[in-house]
């Protein structure tokens, strides 16, 4: 066996649970997020945006605004000289600031740098748009439907099928069998209609920038992104840059939830700084956050599920239509592929379109487009329970993916946890507590992929044998104590010897973005490879000062040993005595790693919640909530615990009260936090997390990435609660007090 | 932009007389976000926190004076006037969170003239007056002849708002405020009724008032609400007629918070709700 592949073996540092290196500065103020840098001569930029939904932009007269004292720069879509080739290029340089046409409300038009942020205010104030207002369209159906305003021309892929608007840019299909042989097999069949709402990632730091961009082509870019290697490849690409001379520094982290892997104004504030000839500061009010970067799609779907009376599943379909936003992409395929995953299903087919509408350019958000596939599927499944009178955990365990599965999205499973997540819930005291008046219980399962992807790690044994980790991810979720800890687990030192950072792209190769669960199982596999590469060469070193073959050294406890008695008797030589005398044995230790790291394991979670639901007034209070998920093995099980919790915390937002909302003008009312109403510590009771571990087979020490998984069976867990609490099947998000409340009066 | 902190009344008057732009600045958990988010620019800021007669709840006459930059966490504390008046301290306690609450004041509640406003009710049915300084001298006036818009106030050039009375709490009498709100807490009334009772001496209902929040752009004082309570004794037969009363007097608008028909609904659940609370603390039992 390749040993990089999983071994089991018994952990020192891995599985404890350490306080964390960031934690610190964090709570004191002290830790520097995207807002906290300055420079000498900073100038703060604002961004101009279009408060219509959809308008041609016949002009923009910024001479008054350019007049005002204090104003150094005023950008429009004009100083963008360099068109990119690349279409991907040229939309997100098009969503950073709009050409011929303003596409949502909040949208870019102009942006200007001044001495002051009053100053860049009332120059905002006084830049002069003569808009041409288009008609509009912000629903999904509405949008797919001929005749709807077309936000762009030209964009349809081949694959959609005739009778749709040019806004239908996609359309993909999975599965496999006959549906409709299997629909007859079934004792019952159910078919209904859902619809989610878009929901933002919400986190709490709003993006902001500080660039810098000289004549002579070098920048630097200090931001708050899930992605710094992303940030500098797409602001090359945008500007015709060169990326190696375009240095980018990711800064400390204050949420992303997939809403920071893209980009929303860099190159506005690199452009500002090249016309000013200053550094630049750009940061995001809460409003433009709303408006201007992507909140997830929403969703209308159909999907029909057919069941026998012992719970077997005969046939599945679904056809998921996303709304994409302002540009070409989108998630349908995502949501089309996963809805499905958790079942061994002989006849299952799924279909999603991908929409453009005058919304904000769709973003990722935890697991994309998987909440929205699972949601519709686990709610019809809980509905043929209650019409069969199923146990709805035995039912998905008659249905349930196992080892060698063929998934409805094509690949065979290897070793996979779904099975075991149901079966901790069936045993656990939450399914068997007694329920009081107008309360219901849910349970929903939901799957994600997770990822793996470019990754490169240093790692540096100083002379004092102390260890400097660098990696290339920003540290959302507390990677940099995971990989201190796999490190010292390799190495055989104590964690405190041990420090991670997150480098800057000029001192590491290419990394993908701290995205797909990625973070913990590849660069966690590289940090494990690096040390090993460390280890060697340690091993060389002692080799060398003994006088022995390389061959013929061990490692362990963080030190060198001679393997066997034939090797010689030699006191083992411990790191910190390697690295002493590194300068006379061949120079400094360090070892790296370089991947595009694969077998990423799936994940799988079981959730199960309690809800009450008020007859009078609609209103949903959640009462227990447990989450029952694989982590592959858990490094630091605090973290682990954490994103099980905050992807139920999100999901419950989401499920409940969260959407965004728009007007008949195409404009979003509610732009802020008081309206937009992600849940509050009061609104949560405390979500118990158990963590399951089946190791992944394709990581040293079997892990799998569990930061998204969470959010996806939430949303069907807490309306399946509720349509029981209810006694009325609720198939639209969010289920707000005034949407229950009509549908119980309507029963 | 000024930042003015007058020591008296008198001081305070003159500056607000003095320039139409000028605002008072009480807790500024209202104005400091309208500042911020651009809507209001004054060209001066009044700061009334350093009048010591406006910073304390004081006995008068048996009913309770609270000067205007009392902030809402002070009432919670003051246990003799909850004890009077648990439905109005109640409602100023719903007001935001602990650090909105060590700022939020029952005036700037009033003045700031959201139509959502939590405290405005629960004061319209305890009938606070509040005392108004002006260059024309001193008068008291309605709680709810404050508001006299959206956003608007019936106080006139140089007004201010220097405390509110609250009168002598009746013999067996209750008051409560409830709101429906989609979270838990850091919320805007969606409906909002505060529902004050006083019972005669077998029981039966013999005062009662009720004021609906958050369903019409000022607080309605509905006479035929409390028409429905007056001469009962609070029975399930009084509080369903008293739902039908507040749901008909409710004239709330279909908005991103919530529908007619959901408002009109819960405003009689809430009603009901609210007197329920109110009688059973006019017959001590809460
Ligand atoms: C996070 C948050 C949550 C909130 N939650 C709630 C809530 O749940 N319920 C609710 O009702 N409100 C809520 N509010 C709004 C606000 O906190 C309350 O309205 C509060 O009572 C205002 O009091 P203040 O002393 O801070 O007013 P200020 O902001 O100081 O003043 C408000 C307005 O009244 C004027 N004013 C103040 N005092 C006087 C005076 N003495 N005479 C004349 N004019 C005066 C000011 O010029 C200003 O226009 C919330 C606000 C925030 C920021």
């Amino acid at each position: 066996m390749p040993k990089d592949e999983y071994q089991s073996r018994d952990f020192k540092v891995v599985g404890t649970r350490p306080i964390r290196p960031d934690g610190i500065d964090k709570v004191t103020g002290k830790a520097r997020y995207g807002a906290d840098i300055t420079a000498p001569g900073m100038l703060w930029g604002a961004i101009l945006r279009s408060p219509h939904a959809h308008a041609r932009i016949r002009g923009i007269d910024t001479s008054k605004a350019r007049a005002i004292k204090g104003v150094k720069a005023v950008i429009t879509r004009d100083d963008f000289t360099y068109q990119p080739e690349d279409s991907d290029m040229a939309d997100i340089l098009d969503n950073c600031m709009a050409g011929e046409t303003a596409r949502y409300d909040g949208h870019a038009v102009a942006a200007v740098a001044a001495t002051s942020k009053s100053i860049a205010r009332a120059a905002l104030a006084a830049i002069e748009v003569d808009y041409e207002v288009l008609p509009h369209v912000t629903d999904v159906d509405e949008a797919m439907k001929p005749g709807a305003p077309v936000i762009e021309s030209g964009r349809q892929q081949e694959n959609v099928p005739k009778g749709y608007s040019e806004n239908v840019t996609g359309r993909s299909q999975y599965g496999h069998g006959d549906p409709e042989e299997g629909f007859k097999q079934a004792d019952l069949v159910i078919k209904r209609s859902f619809k989610t709402a878009a929901t933002h990632q919400g986190y709490i730091e709003p993006h902001a920038c500080l660039a810098t961009l000289g004549s002579d082509g070098q920048g630097d870019l200090w931001v708050c992104t899930q992605g710094h290697y992303m940030v500098r490849n797409v602001c090359a690409g945008v500007l015709g840059l060169d990326a190696g001379q375009l240095r980018v520094t990711a800064s400390e982290i204050g949420g992303g939830f997939g809403g920071k892997t893209h980009v929303w104004m860099e190159p506005t504030a690199l452009m500002l700084a090249r016309k000013s000839g200053k550094p630049v500061k750009l940061m995001m009010s809460r409003d433009e956050v709303f408006r201007a970067t992507g909140p997830t799609a929403s969703s209308s779907v159909d999907v029909k599920i057919g069941m026998t009376k012992d719970g077997k599943i005969t046939g599945a379909a679904a056809t998921y239509r996303l709304q994409a936003g302002a540009y070409p992409g989108g998630i349908a395929f995502l949501s089309a592929m996963c809805g499905f995953a958790p079942y061994d299903l002989e006849n299952v087919r799924t279909e999603g379109f991908e929409v453009m509408t005058n919304r904000p350019k769709a973003a990722a958000y935890r697991a994309p487009g998987a909440p929205m596939g699972a949601y519709p599927v686990e709610s019809v499944i809980d509905e043929l329970c209650q019409k069969l009178d199923l146990d709805p955990l035995d039912a998905r365990l008659k249905n349930a993916a196992r080892e060698g599965t063929k998934s409805s999205y094509g690949p065979t499973y290897p070793a996979i946890g779904l099975e075991a997540t149901l079966k901790a819930a069936q045993s656990h005291p939450h399914w068997t507590a007694p329920l009081g008046p107008n309360q219901g219980r849910g349970v929903a399962c939901g799957f994600w992929f997770n990822f793996g992807g470019d990754t490169c790690v240093s790692l540096m044994v100083n002379p004092d044998g102390t260890v400097s980790l660098s990696e290339g991810n920003p540290d959302i979720g507390g990677s940099r104590a995971s990989m201190s800890m796999m490190a010292a687990e390799e190495l055989g030192v104590p964690l405190d010897q041990v420090r991670t950072i997150i480098a800057d792209t000029a001192s590491l190769g290419q990394n993908e973005v701290t995205d797909g669960s990625r973070v913990t199982f590849a660069v966690g596999l590289a940090t494990i490879k690096a040390a090993r590469h460390a280890v060697e060469i340690m091993k060389e070193r002692a080799a060398m000062t003994w006088g022995i073959d390389p061959e013929a050294v061990d490692w362990r406890d963080g030190a060198a040993h001679p393997a066997g008695p034939n090797a010689g008797k030699f006191p083992p030589m411990t790191i910190k005595e390697i690295a002493a005398i590194a300068s006379n044995t061949g120079g400094p230790i360090a070892g790296h790693h370089e991947v595009n790291a694969e077998g990423a394991g799936v994940s799988f979670a079981t959730h199960m919640v309690d809800t009450e639901v008020d007859p009078e007034t609609g209103a949903v209070k959640v009462l227990r909530y447990t989450v029952f998920q694989d982590a592959g093995k858990a490094v630091h099980p605090d973290y682990v615990e954490g994103q099980f919790q905050g992807g139920a915390a999100q999901g419950i937002g989401w499920a409940i009260n969260e959407e965004y909302i728009y007007g008949d003008d195409g404009r979003l009312q509610n732009a802020g936090f008081l309206d937009y109403r992600i849940p509050v510590a009061s609104d949560l009771p405390m979500i118990e997390p158990v963590i399951l571990e089946i190791p992944n087979p394709g990581h040293p020490y079997g892990v799998r990435g569990v930061g998204e998984t969470s959010i996806v069976p939430p949303l069907a867990a807490i309306a399946n609660s509720v349509s029981r609490a209810a006694g009325v099947r609720l198939t639209s998000l969010p289920m707000s007090p005034p949407k229950v409340l009509a549908a119980l009066k309507a029963e | 932009m000024r930042f003015e902190t007058p020591t008296s009344v008198d001081q305070a008057v003159a500056l607000l007389a003095a320039d139409p732009e000028a605002r008072v600045l009480a807790g500024g958990t209202d104005l400091l976000v309208r500042l911020r988010a651009g809507q209001v620019a004054p060209s001066v800021i009044i700061d009334i926190k350093r009048i010591s007669e406006m910073t304390v709840i004081s006995q008068e006459d048996g009913g309770w004076r609270i000067g205007a930059a009392v902030p809402s966490a002070e009432m919670n504390e003051h246990a003799a006037l909850k004890a009077d008046w648990p439905g109005v301290v109640e409602a100023a306690d719903l007001i935001g969170s602990t650090q909105i609450q060590g700022r939020a004041t029952l005036a700037g509640n009033l003045c700031n003239a959201s139509p959502a406003a939590d405290s405005v009710p629960a004061m319209v049915v305890a009938g606070a007056l509040a005392r108004i300084a002006g260059p024309n001298g001193t008068r008291d006036v309605a709680v709810q002849d404050i508001p006299s818009g959206v956003g608007k106030t019936s106080l006139g050039k140089g007004e201010l708002v220097t405390s509110i009375y609250l009168p002598p709490k009746p013999a067996h009498s209750g008051d409560a405020y409830l709101r429906f709100i989609p979270r838990s807490e850091m919320d805007i009334a969606v409906v909002g009724c505060g529902v004050a009772v006083a019972l005669d001496d077998q029981g039966k209902i013999s005062a009662a008032r009720v004021a609906l929040g958050a369903v019409a752009p000022t607080v309605i004082l509905s006479q035929s609400c409390a028409d429905t309570l007056i001469g009962t004794t609070g029975d399930d037969a009084a509080l369903d007629a008293l739902a039908a009363a507040a749901t008909a007097e409710a004239k709330p608008i279909d908005d991103k918070r919530g529908t007619i028909a959901f408002r009109k609904d819960v405003a009689g659940v809430l009603a009901k709700r609210a007197a329920k609370i109110a009688i059973a603390r006019a017959k001590g039992e809460a």
